[in-house]
């Protein structure tokens, strides 16, 4: 059933505070994956309030749904989806990437309630997805497994393997999500080691390939229903997303790749995420 | 559980290694459900086959691919389940290194790689199938256990011992066509507690793998032409290192030397020398293995045999080692 205006209302409403609890983040620890991290935020809002089946109560419930954030240099817009999920206080994520913090830059599931799979090493995590949702079909759960990759991330060859694996076995309780922001950090994706047509790459390697707006719930949210329909294996979700989404200056521009926030800069960009609202 | 299969000598000599491998995982399968098999295109050449042929729905092939498999089996633990993982050793330890490490380790995962071909046991195809790094690389993985049996037998006694053990273990085996020591399970198999082969108290041969029986053979020799009471350790686990029994060897022999089928650099004879080194107790020390070259082409015995490891290299190793003039620490005051 497509979300209603309220919804993607909500949700919208959701995602601005996440990106501003990015922003501070972002001042607090020094420095972080701030664009990356802004143009998954979406997606992983859609996650976590609308269609995942999780639950912050008991993050190890056996029948959780598990999700993989594969570009985990993004682990500064992953946890405070997670604080504010309540998976653990938001106040903890001061300390983020401090001496002894259980919060690196890369998230660790051992150190952070509600991370399934630790990440931070690109082209890890479809291989891993491919893992739990073999075992999942053996053990007769019902758990879908949400992968989210980085388009840079899509260079290495070991996600080209676990393609090939997640289609030979057909997974469909795979649902893999493409971050295509175009940009990664020596500049354009096209420039520094061209994907396109990725689409076309995907659907070779036996993918149900689907696209969407990766800033509009509505389109996401459609994808992701077509996904789950689609039963004889694995969906990806080519999401068009804006890296920097939300903060103007910092929108579509390489070198916000990463980057540590000035107090005056912190205001600027959460009048920038406020403004987008009023638009 | 049940309990160690009795392999006869029949058994033992007709069956390598890696297909006693096979035979246990499957025994072992029967009785728990969570034992899933993977392997990368080599599922006959490692014997994981057998468990495949016996459990198609448990078994995994990742075709040529290891990355994705060791990132497979980390999600298959994640679900729940013990994944045996295997293909060649340098396949494991050097092309999926990260994974393994990263995955599998870093998350403390309970993953048993079972990882065929170590050191120069396909000797024939050279140093691209050749593993002679794999223990100095799975030893530096925090978490993870690491285990080269002597035999058949053993690794039978390792792969029914791993499971028991949460997290992650490397075993390494050969090929599968080195002749055996053990006759059977009964000698009392525990990780990181190494195996008395002989008692001595001359010298000391700490050894794993294939140089466990030529080791054996050499000290019954040495004991009847020079007169030399030999002890042989079978140090199966490279880490946790039986550190006890190194130091024990220290302190009661003042002569130690390794033998392993693996670079000089970072394996048992590394791990054996740390230990010695700690204890500040003065000792002669020898480590024998690949020394830090590229191994040649050829038969693993040939091979063997050029490289000291077989039981006349063994000897001649000691002998030399018995001829040195070995200080006491009492001495040492000319040096300083």
């Amino acid at each position: 059933m497509a979300l209603s205006q309220k919804r993607i209302d909500e949700l919208c409403d959701i995602a601005r505070g996440i990106r501003e609890d990015i922003v501070d983040i972002t001042a607090w620890a020094g420095g972080a994956h701030i664009g990356g991290a802004l143009s998954v935020t979406d997606i992983l809002v859609l996650l976590y309030w609308e269609v995942a089946r999780v639950d912050p109560e008991n993050p190890q419930n056996p029948d959780r749904d598990r999700v993989i954030l594969s570009k985990g240099h993004a682990g500064v817009g992953y946890a405070p989806v997670l604080a504010r999920k309540g998976y653990f206080d938001f106040g903890l994520l001061k300390d983020f990437n401090k001496f002894m913090s259980p919060f690196g830059m890369h998230l660790d599931s051992l150190k952070v309630k509600g991370v399934d799979v630790s990440t931070g090493s690109l082209g890890h995590g479809l291989p891993m997805a491919v893992g739990l949702a073999l075992g999942a079909r053996l053990r007769k759960k019902t758990w879908t497994t949400w992968c989210i990759l980085g388009d840079g991330e899509l260079n290495e060859g070991s996600i080209w393997e676990a393609a090939m694996a997640a289609a030979h076995y057909k997974l469909s309780n795979i649902v893999t999500f493409v971050d295509r922001n175009r940009l990664m950090i020596d500049g354009p994706t096209e420039e520094v080691m061209a994907l396109e047509p990725l689409a076309d790459k995907w659907k070779a390697y036996g993918f149900n390939v689907l696209s969407a707006n990766g800033h509009d719930f509505a389109e996401l949210h459609a994808a992701v229903e077509a996904a789950r329909k689609h039963t004889t294996g694995p969906s990806v979700i080519l999401a068009d997303t804006v890296k920097g989404k939300g903060v103007g200056f910092m929108e579509n521009e390489v070198k916000w790749h990463y980057g540590g926030l000035s107090s005056d800069l912190v205001e600027k960009a959460k009048e920038s995420i406020r403004a987008e609202k009023a638009n | 559980m049940s309990e160690g299969l009795t392999w006869t000598v029949y058994d033992a000599d007709s069956m390598t290694a890696a297909e006693i491998y096979g035979e246990v995982l499957c025994q072992l399968a029967e009785e728990d459900e969570r034992i899933v098999g993977l392997s990368a295109d080599l599922a006959k050449s490692t014997k994981i086959g057998r468990f495949g042929d016996k459990y198609p729905e448990r078994f995994f092939n990742a075709g040529i691919a290891e990355q994705n498999m060791f990132g497979m089996a980390a999600g298959l633990a994640k679900a729940g389940l013990v994944p045996f993982v295997s293909t060649m050793a340098v396949f494991t330890a050097l092309r999926a290194a990260e994974q393994v490490r990263t995955d599998i380790c870093y998350q403390n995962l309970n993953v048993k790689i079972i990882a065929t071909h170590g050191g120069a046991s396909f000797g024939q195809a050279g140093s691209t199938h050749h593993c002679t790094e794999d223990l100095a690389v799975m030893r530096s993985f925090a978490n993870m256990t690491v285990i080269v049996p002597a035999d058949g037998v053993e690794t039978a006694a390792a792969v029914r011992a791993c499971l028991k053990k949460d997290g992650p273990v490397y075993i390494r085996i050969g090929r599968g066509f080195e002749p055996t020591y053990y006759k059977n399970e009964d000698y009392g198999f525990e990780i990181g507690r190494a195996v008395t082969i002989s008692e001595g108290t001359d010298i000391t041969l700490i050894c794993c793998g294939v140089c466990v029986l030529a080791a054996a053979e050499a000290a019954r020799i040495l004991a009847e032409d020079d007169g030399l009471s030999v002890r042989v350790l079978n140090m199966h686990t490279i880490k946790p290192l039986d550190e006890e029994a190194v130091l024990k060897a220290v302190i009661e022999t003042r002569r130690i030397v390794t033998f392993e089928e693996h670079n000089v650099l970072g394996g048992l004879g590394s791990a054996v020398a740390e230990v010695i080194a700690k204890s500040g107790k003065g000792c002669a020390f020898e480590a024998v293995g690949i020394p830090d070259c590229f191994c040649h082409v050829g038969y693993p015995e040939d091979l063997y045999t050029h490289y000291g490891l077989d039981t006349d290299g063994i000897l001649a190793k000691v002998r030399e080692v018995m001829g040195k003039d070995f200080e006491e620490d009492e001495d040492w005051e000319d040096e300083i």
